[in-house]
């Protein structure tokens, strides 16, 4: 009876060698396939994400009679936004425009963000009469094409986004422009 | 009389060796556990070598370009994603020009072939991790990449435990923010009260019942 516990334990004495087990593989740490951003022998051009071939598109991302997607009606540059245009719109517009455009365009529009005041950028502004008056579908062709200078913000920027953005600057221009009649007596009061 | 087998100390020696045993293990599993924690082992806070350095600290801190406009995936995909040539040359092709640090990028924009950053944060390939649901819950990137925005060379802020992940599945409420500071680095998560926070983990329905420490939640 008394033998019975003794010989239980040291039937476990082979566990401490388990430790020899941990720490020893991490041939599962990298595991033989490609993840993203990986570079590749494999490709010429060295990387494992493969650029799409020319000219493909997403599904369901493209329509060349659609205006979302190509900011033109029978060729003509859209001047009404091909969605409905919301609070909440306007608010992806904001976010978007802040992160993409400002840096350059400044958060007003102005053309003086810090890459035209840090980096001697010259940005044209987004408020004079020609801009103000351009089909909104403009502001889809500059972002999604980039106009001399600026390069195209279209992979980085959905169809939609694009569309937020430029219902945007329409706010940004109306609020530079804004006159001092459409306001209440009250507000008219701060005015300097 | 028989002779004496053992000698005199044996009772000694043998306590002596087995304590020593026992201390020579203790130190080998200290020594062990001491280098896995060390950041020779995690990395954290050391500042890898690039092939450009660039430098949050001037880009984000200083210029105040959001972290969308390079990692531009975040919100959609699992990855954040490296910049890619074009984003840089989408200012560097008019401004700072002539700089030898920038010469790598340019070269790439000619050849096609992308500039390959070295890895900072990198978990091992079966853990499955995804940066957009994070960031739709209100989980700023400061609460993983801490001080990214102060660094002159990226540094891991974080070692990637799974005891780490876990601690905030369990609790969501500690680093919850509101959607619209996940980008903002500087947002202290403590300047909101408990009850704010927890609010905040009903609103977005960040689930609390033990689902997301669930083994296949990360290991897919
Ligand atoms: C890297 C800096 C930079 C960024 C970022 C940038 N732009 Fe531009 N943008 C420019 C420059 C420079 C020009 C002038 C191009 C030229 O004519 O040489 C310009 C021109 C324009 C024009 C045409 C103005 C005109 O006079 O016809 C519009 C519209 C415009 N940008 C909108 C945008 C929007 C919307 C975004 C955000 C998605 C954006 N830009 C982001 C630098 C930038
Ligand atoms: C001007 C472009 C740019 C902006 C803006 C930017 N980054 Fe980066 N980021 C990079 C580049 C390039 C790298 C790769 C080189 C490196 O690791 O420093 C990188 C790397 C990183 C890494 C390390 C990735 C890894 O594992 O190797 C993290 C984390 C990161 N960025 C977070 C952020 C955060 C958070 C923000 C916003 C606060 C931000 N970045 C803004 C360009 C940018
Ligand atoms: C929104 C515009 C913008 C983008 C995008 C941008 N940079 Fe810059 N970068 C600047 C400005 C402005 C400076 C100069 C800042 C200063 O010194 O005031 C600069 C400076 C630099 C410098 C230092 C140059 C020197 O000689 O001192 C490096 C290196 C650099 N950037 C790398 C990059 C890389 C790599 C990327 C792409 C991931 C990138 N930048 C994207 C605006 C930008
Ligand atoms: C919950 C923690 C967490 C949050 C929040 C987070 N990250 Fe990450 N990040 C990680 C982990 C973990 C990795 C390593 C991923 C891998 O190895 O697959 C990573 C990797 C990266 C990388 C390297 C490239 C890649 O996609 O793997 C970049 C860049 C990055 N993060 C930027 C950001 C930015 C910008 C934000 C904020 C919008 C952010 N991260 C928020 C944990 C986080
Ligand atoms: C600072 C807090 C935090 C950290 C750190 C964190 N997570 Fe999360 N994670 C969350 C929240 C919040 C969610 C959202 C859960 C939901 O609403 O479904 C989430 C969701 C996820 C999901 C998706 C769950 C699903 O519903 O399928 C995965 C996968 C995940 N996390 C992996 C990781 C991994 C791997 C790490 C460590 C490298 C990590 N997380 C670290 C907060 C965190
Ligand atoms: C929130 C995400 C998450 C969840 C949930 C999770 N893990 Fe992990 N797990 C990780 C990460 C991250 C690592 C990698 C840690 C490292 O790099 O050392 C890991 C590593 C591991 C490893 C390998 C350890 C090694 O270094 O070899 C095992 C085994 C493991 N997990 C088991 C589990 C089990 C069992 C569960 C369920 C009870 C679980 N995990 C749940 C994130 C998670």
């Amino acid at each position: 009876m008394s033998q019975r516990p003794r010989l239980h334990l040291l039937r476990l004495a082979w566990l401490p060698l388990c430790l020899l087990l941990t720490a020893c593989h991490v041939d599962m740490y990298d595991q033989p396939r490609y993840t993203a951003n990986q570079p590749s022998e494999l490709f010429a051009d060295g990387r494992a994400m493969r650029p799409p071939p020319a000219n493909t598109v997403a599904m369901g991302s493209f329509d060349d009679q659609s205006a979302m997607f190509t900011g033109r009606l029978n060729g003509e540059l859209a001047v009404e936004l091909p969605m409905e245009l919301t609070a909440e719109l306007l608010e992806r517009g904001q976010t978007r425009y802040n992160a993409f455009c400002a840096p350059c365009h400044g958060q007003t529009g102005e053309g003086n963000g810090v890459a035209a005041y840090r980096g001697g950028l010259t940005v044209p502004t987004l408020h004079n009469d020609r801009l103000r008056t351009v089909a909104i579908g403009y502001y889809f062709d500059v972002i999604t094409n980039g106009i001399n200078r600026m390069y195209s913000y279209a992979n980085r920027i959905p169809a939609e986004d694009r569309w937020a953005v430029a219902a945007y600057v329409r706010a940004l221009q109306l609020s530079q422009h804004a006159n001092a009649d459409d306001l209440n007596p009250e507000e008219r009061q701060q005015l300097p | 009389m028989s002779a004496q087998i053992f000698p005199r100390n044996a009772n000694a020696i043998a306590i002596i060796s087995i304590v020593g045993l026992l201390l020579l293990i203790g130190g080998i599993v200290a020594a062990l556990v001491g280098v896995y924690l060390s950041p020779w082992y995690t990395e954290v806070g050391n500042a890898k070598a690039q092939p450009v350095p660039f430098s949050h600290k001037h880009h984000v801190d200083q210029l105040k370009i959001d972290c969308r406009y390079c990692h531009a995936t975040v919100e959609q995909v699992a990855h954040a994603g490296f910049p890619s040539t074009d984003t840089c040359m989408s200012c560097h092709s008019q401004i700072w020009t002539n700089s030898p640090l920038l010469k790598p990028v340019r070269d790439s924009y000619q050849s096609g072939e992308p500039v390959v950053w070295n890895r900072i944060y990198d978990l091992p390939d079966f853990v499955y991790f995804n940066h957009s649901v994070h960031v739709a819950k209100g989980i700023g990137c400061a609460s993983c990449h801490a001080g990214t925005n102060e660094q002159n060379l990226t540094a891991k802020a974080q070692a990637l435990w799974m005891g780490w992940c876990l601690g905030c599945h369990r609790n969501p409420e500690e680093f919850v923010r509101p959607r619209e500071e996940v980008f903002n680095m500087n947002f202290d998560t403590s300047s909101l009260t408990l009850d704010q926070r927890v609010s905040l983990v009903e609103e977005y329905q960040i689930p609390t019942d033990g689902r997301l420490t669930n083994c296949y939640i990360c290991h897919r």
